[in-house]
């Protein structure tokens, strides 16, 4: 087994100005200006006097930190972190888009990526020009993508309006003929980013079992996504990063465990810190997410046979209309089990059409004898339905219930399914 | 990046080294030679798209320059009464000088914004980025094509007939056009991604360049003393050879286009050096 990939202390340094939207693109004005001062501070440091700019070596953060792990040959490995952990800037360096600060990658082989689905699409373009053209942009020539052009129409199942221009196509449609180029690429090395988390059910299923059929050819594959069934299922090793740090490599479960404890300051509480809150999530603030038991300690492990009570603390700095605060509950494998929000109840609804700025409590009790044992996510959401997402995460939290005194314990079986009710049996005999 | 998995089993993967370039980075050509099938796919694409949704379509590469010389045969012609390089009838001097600007500063245009245009394709894929500028100086040649059958027309209309020189010579000024517009672009459009009052600055460095060379006037109002100097300005070099080749009017090629094609040379060896030590920033900064 020879090494695909082998990544040697990367570092990643961004300017922060360039993310924010004051300083969106430097103002040649700027520039003049830093350039007039240039002499000052010049002369100043020589008196031993340096001038005052805060911002000259402050507007920096390290993407990415001294990251570290190489990677054999034919091997997958899930890449998981929370928004903001390094991943993108990770996979943005090693399919070459960026170039790493410091630090070294050694590639074997080319770099496909899914970050890239429809870079290049124009939509005046019709189908089939448009696999074309971006076969081409991906890096295939052109007798590839006419040998592999069948293939592609057929995986992305837009037939009979390949000759359509694009533009009249659905998100649906854009978007399948656009992972079907990608998925055709056949490259040595496959880096997929969250692409699954768009399409359909149906469609989101072929996408993994293209992969599966991408990892059993022997390619190795890189493979970053929130959804943890998906990392489960298609990754046996993963990393962890956490403010651009590798904190851990290790059996995928294992990582998922570690990934999904990491950011509980104390068992069953998870706080936010203002970087973790992206910009676009204002006027919501999410403070706190925790689980209580019935006598009101928070605490990482509940049982099945007692009311849970979730709590999630947040703080507007405006008003919003018709926000909706909510929960969404999943077990380690990804599958839903409820989602619910705070004005599901019509009254409650219109009672709080406008949420006045503030220092709010949402509280709810998932009852006793509801789930099963093993282990559970929370994740949550903040939006005003159709108007705007201000704030999600889907795995904010996560809690073990304990099946002690739950129906069916005096055999010792695990029970299929996330839910474990107490139901009224009657047995009848004529 | 490696070559392409035709044949996947007799295909031995190339290593490739990431990491940090510092100072002048290596101009990478080889790169650009794999990725040659893009430059083609996205010329045909700027081709294929231009003229899309428009009633008149490709007539446009024949209406511009001719509505332009009409404007200037209005003004320059009949009005200023502008005296013309060997008494050529005015609107045939003008359409001959408007078309390799035509090609110039069309190429200039879209080459300079072809990296922010192309956004998401930089910030999502790896790809010589210098595909994107070639690709867009390139795409003007079919409408300069189009646009050259109108003067073959004239000058059946008027009666001139090109010696055989024009054949080595229209292609050779008109690959000078092409370099120049491409060494300045290459400068245009790395500054752009960083600073986009490039796109503010670019209307009026087109219009200032196209009173700098002899296309409403003949460069022999110009003083024999300000000739060399006139002639840092390759487009300059460019008009008056198109004149030369196609019209017979003027001199033929001396010491002075030398000068035209040296500074032609040396505004694309510095652009494509600027670029591509730019080029690392471009996906952060654009």
């Amino acid at each position: 087994m020879s090494i695909a990939i082998k990544v040697e202390n990367i570092s990643k340094r961004y300017k922060i100005g360039l993310a924010s939207q004051r300083f969106q693109y430097g103002m040649l004005r700027d520039v003049l200006a830093d350039a007039a001062k240039a002499p000052l501070r010049l002369a100043a440091s020589l008196i031993g006097r340096p001038l005052e700019d805060p911002g000259r070596n402050a507007g920096y953060i390290w993407a990415l930190q001294d990251i570290s792990f190489d990677l054999e040959e034919g091997k997958v490995l899930g890449i998981i972190g929370r928004n903001g952990a390094g991943k993108s800037t990770l996979l943005k360096i090693l399919s070459r888009v960026t170039e790493p600060t410091r630090g070294m990658v050694t590639v074997r082989g080319r770099v496909g990526s899914l970050l890239e689905v429809g870079t290049g699409f124009h939509p005046e373009l019709s189908g089939r020009e448009n696999i074309y053209l971006n076969g081409a942009i991906l890096g295939m020539k052109r007798a590839e993508i006419a040998r592999k052009f069948d293939e592609i129409v057929d995986f992305s199942e837009v037939g009979q309006f390949i000759d359509t221009p694009v533009k009249r196509y659905s998100s649906g449609m854009y978007l399948r003929l656009a992972f079907a180029v990608a998925a055709h690429l056949e490259p040595e090395i496959l880096v997929v980013d969250e692409v699954l988390a768009v399409g359909d059910a149906e469609f989101q299923r072929k996408c993994l079992g293209k992969m599966n059929d991408v990892a059993s050819q022997g390619r190795t594959i890189l493979f970053v996504s929130h959804n943890m069934s998906a990392i489960l299922r298609l990754t046996q090793e993963s990393i962890v990063l956490q403010k651009g740090r590798l904190v851990m490599r290790g059996p995928t479960p294992e990582a998922v465990d570690f990934y999904l404890a990491s950011g509980q300051t104390q068992a069953g509480e998870r706080l936010w810190s203002d970087e973790e809150i992206p910009a676009s999530a204002a006027p919501f603030q999410p403070i706190a997410l925790r689980v209580r038991d019935p006598r009101g300690a928070v605490s990482d492990t509940l049982r099945s046979v007692e009311p849970i009570t979730v709590e999630l603390e947040y703080r507007l700095a405006a008003p919003i209309t018709g926000l909706r605060v909510g929960i969404y509950l999943s077990t380690v494998r990804g599958e839903y089990v409820f989602t619910s929000f705070d004005v599901d109840e019509p009254a409650l609804y219109e009672q709080h059409a406008v949420r006045q700025a503030g220092h709010y409590l949402s509280k709810c009790q998932i009852p006793a004898d509801l789930l099963n044992e093993g282990r559970y996510i929370l994740g949550i959401n903040a939006s005003s339905f159709g108007v705007k997402r201000y704030f999600m995460d889907e795995n904010a939290l996560a809690f073990n219930v304990d099946p002690m005194g739950a129906p069916g314990m005096q055999w010792a079986e695990p029970r299929q399914g996330p839910i474990r009710p107490r139901l009224a049996w009657v047995i009848e005999r004529d | 990046m490696s070559e392409s998995s035709l044949s996947s089993s007799a295909y031995t993967p190339t290593t490739v080294y990431i990491q940090p370039t510092t100072g002048l980075a290596a101009l990478n050509l080889r790169d650009l030679w794999l990725y040659r099938e893009l430059v083609w796919f996205m010329l045909w694409r700027d081709i294929k798209v231009r003229y899309k949704q428009t009633a008149l379509g490709a007539a446009w590469a024949i209406l511009q320059p001719v509505l332009t010389m009409l404007v200037f045969n209005f003004l320059f012609g009949n009005i200023a009464r502008m005296e013309t390089d060997g008494g050529l009838p005015y609107p045939i001097f003008s359409y001959t000088a408007l078309l390799p600007w035509g090609l110039f500063s069309m190429a200039l245009n879209s080459a300079s914004r072809s990296l922010t245009s192309n956004q998401n394709m930089i910030t999502k894929t790896y790809f010589p980025r210098l595909v994107l500028p070639i690709a867009s100086v390139l795409g003007g040649l079919l409408d300069f094509a189009i646009a050259f059958v109108v003067l073959i027309g004239m000058m059946t209309y008027y009666g001139i007939t090109p010696g055989i020189h024009a054949l080595w010579a229209v292609p050779l000024f008109l690959l000078l056009a092409i370099v120049t517009a491409l060494g300045v672009a290459l400068w245009l459009s790395a500054i752009n991604v960083q600073y986009r009052d490039v796109g503010y600055a670019l209307p009026f460095l087109s219009q200032f360049w196209m009173f700098l060379t002899p296309i409403a006037y003949s460069s022999r109002v110009i003083s024999e003393q300000w000739q060399v100097i006139y002639s840092l300005n390759p487009m300059a070099g460019v008009v008056n050879g198109f004149r030369w080749a196609l019209l017979g009017v003027g001199n033929p090629p001396n010491l002075l286009i030398a000068v035209s094609a040296g500074i032609a040379l040396l505004i694309l060896v510095s652009g494509l050096f600027y670029f591509r030590n730019m080029e690392r920033t471009f996906a952060d900064m654009i």
